[in-house]
């Protein structure tokens, strides 16, 4: 029985490695084929192109603007919403809100792809407020729509970290004639503030993992720019995008992709790597 | 500021509310104003409760309280578990508004201001009517600023390092924590904990102090500091706690009330006042059959 129950453990952790294990071969036989120090440095993108070029800084200043995009919407207002229903709500309201909230996150990606394309990009359009409006494609309505899909899991997280702060510590501040706001803001959310961390890197890694969003709304384009009303590719929408395509196994272009998938990888590895190291760094430890 | 010449014992100014949170007493003024009521035994009234009834949604928790709490004097509250003593004592800062369902009927008059008036604002009141809870509950963060929390809140933000000296001495625990005050609170024992608690609340120079069982979670020598601390406090803050222990109630306080429940007709168990008096008298002479049941231990 113990055994049984251990394959189950074992089997997800041993689907990681294998996965992270398949991306080095192709990665290291791509490396051979093009310099590692041009495809970090290079501006270039068009690995599918005669000739090809693998600068691959496009794509992932793409991904880097489309995440930002998404994090300016999801934290703030995925914080608000969960200061909002752990120390404001009224227990039947949170009740019924929370899940509410977290259905939200059971909305495929597909339709929120869509939802950015033909509702969002309007409105992004029509008030943009510098100069020439942007196109239909543009990141910032796939990276605001990206950021409604993740409040939920922002929300949730942090609401959860929330909820644990032992209420003698807000009772200790009330007793100090502390307000709601600043028992929220001085002893709450500091006393909680690992988890909130922790709610953030994922959803920074949820943000630069994200395909389909990207690949619906964004435009297909590597484009070495930090406007977010441009056209832009993410590195996933080129894994994605090269991937369907039909590329000759073995080729070249065909191992850029893991080379891409690899890139991806160790980022969001030494990111969360790093946010553990602050979290453990500026955390409130409470028992 | 206020006037509070006219102001005497008690209920004379009934229906003086707060206009604005600024002007909740202050300790000097209140001070001077009341010197004049100066006879040992019949000391100035802090607290006057008439008719006080607390409902936690449908059920009540605790009724028909009067008692008037004097000023600078220890009044213990004592009785058996849920006689809703530690509810009474919440009616004083109004830490009962914080839980949901739960209401305040009747009426506690601070300095002949009502408590409950609809001016008055909870968050001014807690600023005046500090609390210690039964556990420690240091915040997570150094020792000063753990001290310095409630002056911050209240807007100070010079000579904070004077403030956050004054009130760990006042509450006997600098001399253990000059050197480690960028240390977390939570790294001191638990009596040391306690001791910061209370200079937290000191810290914002409350007129009164209440103390929910501050030493059920210590240990004897912890709890002999915090009562000597107690005894040294009283001359500049009145001080209402409630304990479990009734010899401590006897050893520190001055006036014990003691409450019990009652099992009424519907089958709630209700808290009401048993008997109200000087400590010696209610440990020497009760005169509720049921106060010397308890402080005997007869039941409870």
């Amino acid at each position: 029985m113990i055994g049984a129950l251990f394959c189950c453990a074992a089997l997800s952790v041993a689907v990681t490695v294998g996965i992270v294990l398949s991306l080095i071969p192709p990665t290291l036989e791509f490396f051979t084929e093009v310099d590692i120090f041009a495809f970090l440095t290079g501006t270039d993108w068009a690995p599918l192109f005669v000739p090809a070029k693998f600068g691959v800084l496009p794509i992932v200043m793409g991904t880097i603007v489309v995440t930002i995009c998404a994090i300016s919407v999801a934290v703030p207002f995925g914080l608000g919403t969960a200061i909002y229903l752990s120390e404001y709500a009224r227990p039947r309201v949170r009740k019924l809100l929370k899940p509410l909230i977290e259905l939200l996150a059971g909305i495929p990606t597909v339709i929120y792809g869509y939802f950015a394309l033909k509702f969002i990009s309007p409105f992004v359009q029509n008030l943009w407020p510098f100069g020439d409006s942007p196109g239909v494609f543009n990141a910032l309505s796939a990276g605001l729509v990206m950021g409604i899909m993740i409040l939920p899991m922002v929300a949730s997280l942090s609401e959860d970290a929330l909820s644990a702060v032992p209420h003698g510590l807000r009772e200790g501040a009330y007793a100090l004639g502390s307000s709601k706001f600043e028992v929220s803001t001085r002893v709450s959310v500091p006393a909680a503030l690992s988890g909130i961390v922790a709610a953030f890197v994922l959803s920074v890694s949820r943000a630069v993992g994200e395909t389909m969003i990207v690949l619906i709304a964004a435009g297909g384009t590597p484009n070495m720019s930090l406007n977010p009303g441009e056209a832009m590719q993410t590195m996933t929408a080129f894994i994605a995008a090269a991937g369907t395509g039909d590329l000759p196994q073995g080729s070249t272009g065909y191992k850029t992709i893991f080379a891409v998938g690899s890139l991806l990888f160790v980022a969001t590895f030494m990111m969360n790597v790093f946010s553990n190291r602050i979290v453990r760094k500026y955390r409130e430890v409470y028992e | 500021m206020v006037n509070r010449e006219t102001t005497d014992l008690g209920e004379a100014d009934a229906t003086r509310s707060l206009r604005t949170p600024a002007i909740v007493l202050t300790r000097g003024v209140e001070t001077e104003a009341l010197s004049n009521v100066g006879e040992a035994d019949d000391p100035q009234t802090v607290f006057s409760v008439r008719g006080l009834d607390v409902h936690y949604g449908p059920t009540i928790a605790v009724a028909g309280i009067d008692l008037d709490i004097p000023a600078r004097q220890i009044t213990a509250l004592i009785g058996p578990s849920g006689c809703g003593k530690s509810t009474f004592l919440r009616c004083f800062n109004r830490t009962n508004d914080l839980i949901p369902g739960a209401k305040v009927s009747g009426s506690v008059l601070y300095h002949g201001l009502d408590l409950y008036g609809p001016q008055i604002d909870p968050v001014e009141v807690r600023r005046r009517i500090g609390m210690v809870f039964q556990k420690p509950n240091p915040f997570p963060k150094s020792i000063y600023d753990n001290v310095a929390f409630g002056p911050r809140v209240n807007g100070q933000r010079k000579g904070l390092d004077e403030v956050v000296e004054h009130a760990l001495t006042r509450a006997a625990l600098w001399d253990e924590v000059k050197d480690k005050l960028k240390k977390s609170g939570l790294a001191l024992s638990g009596g040391q904990q306690q001791r910061l608690c209370i200079a937290r609340a000191l810290a914002v120079n409350p007129d009164v102090v209440l103390m929910d069982e501050p030493c059920s979670a210590l240990d004897p020598i912890a709890t002999s500091r915090i009562e000597d601390l107690m005894v040294e406090l009283k001359r500049d803050y009145t001080i209402v706690i409630v304990t479990h222990n009734m010899q401590q109630a006897a050893r520190v306080s001055d006036r014990t009330a003691f409450f019990t429940a009652e099992v009424r007709d519907s089958g709630d168990r209700v808290g009401v006042l048993v008997e109200y008096d000087h400590t010696e008298t209610i440990f020497t002479a009760p005169s509720d059959p049921r106060t010397e049941g308890y402080i005997t231990g007869r039941f409870g």
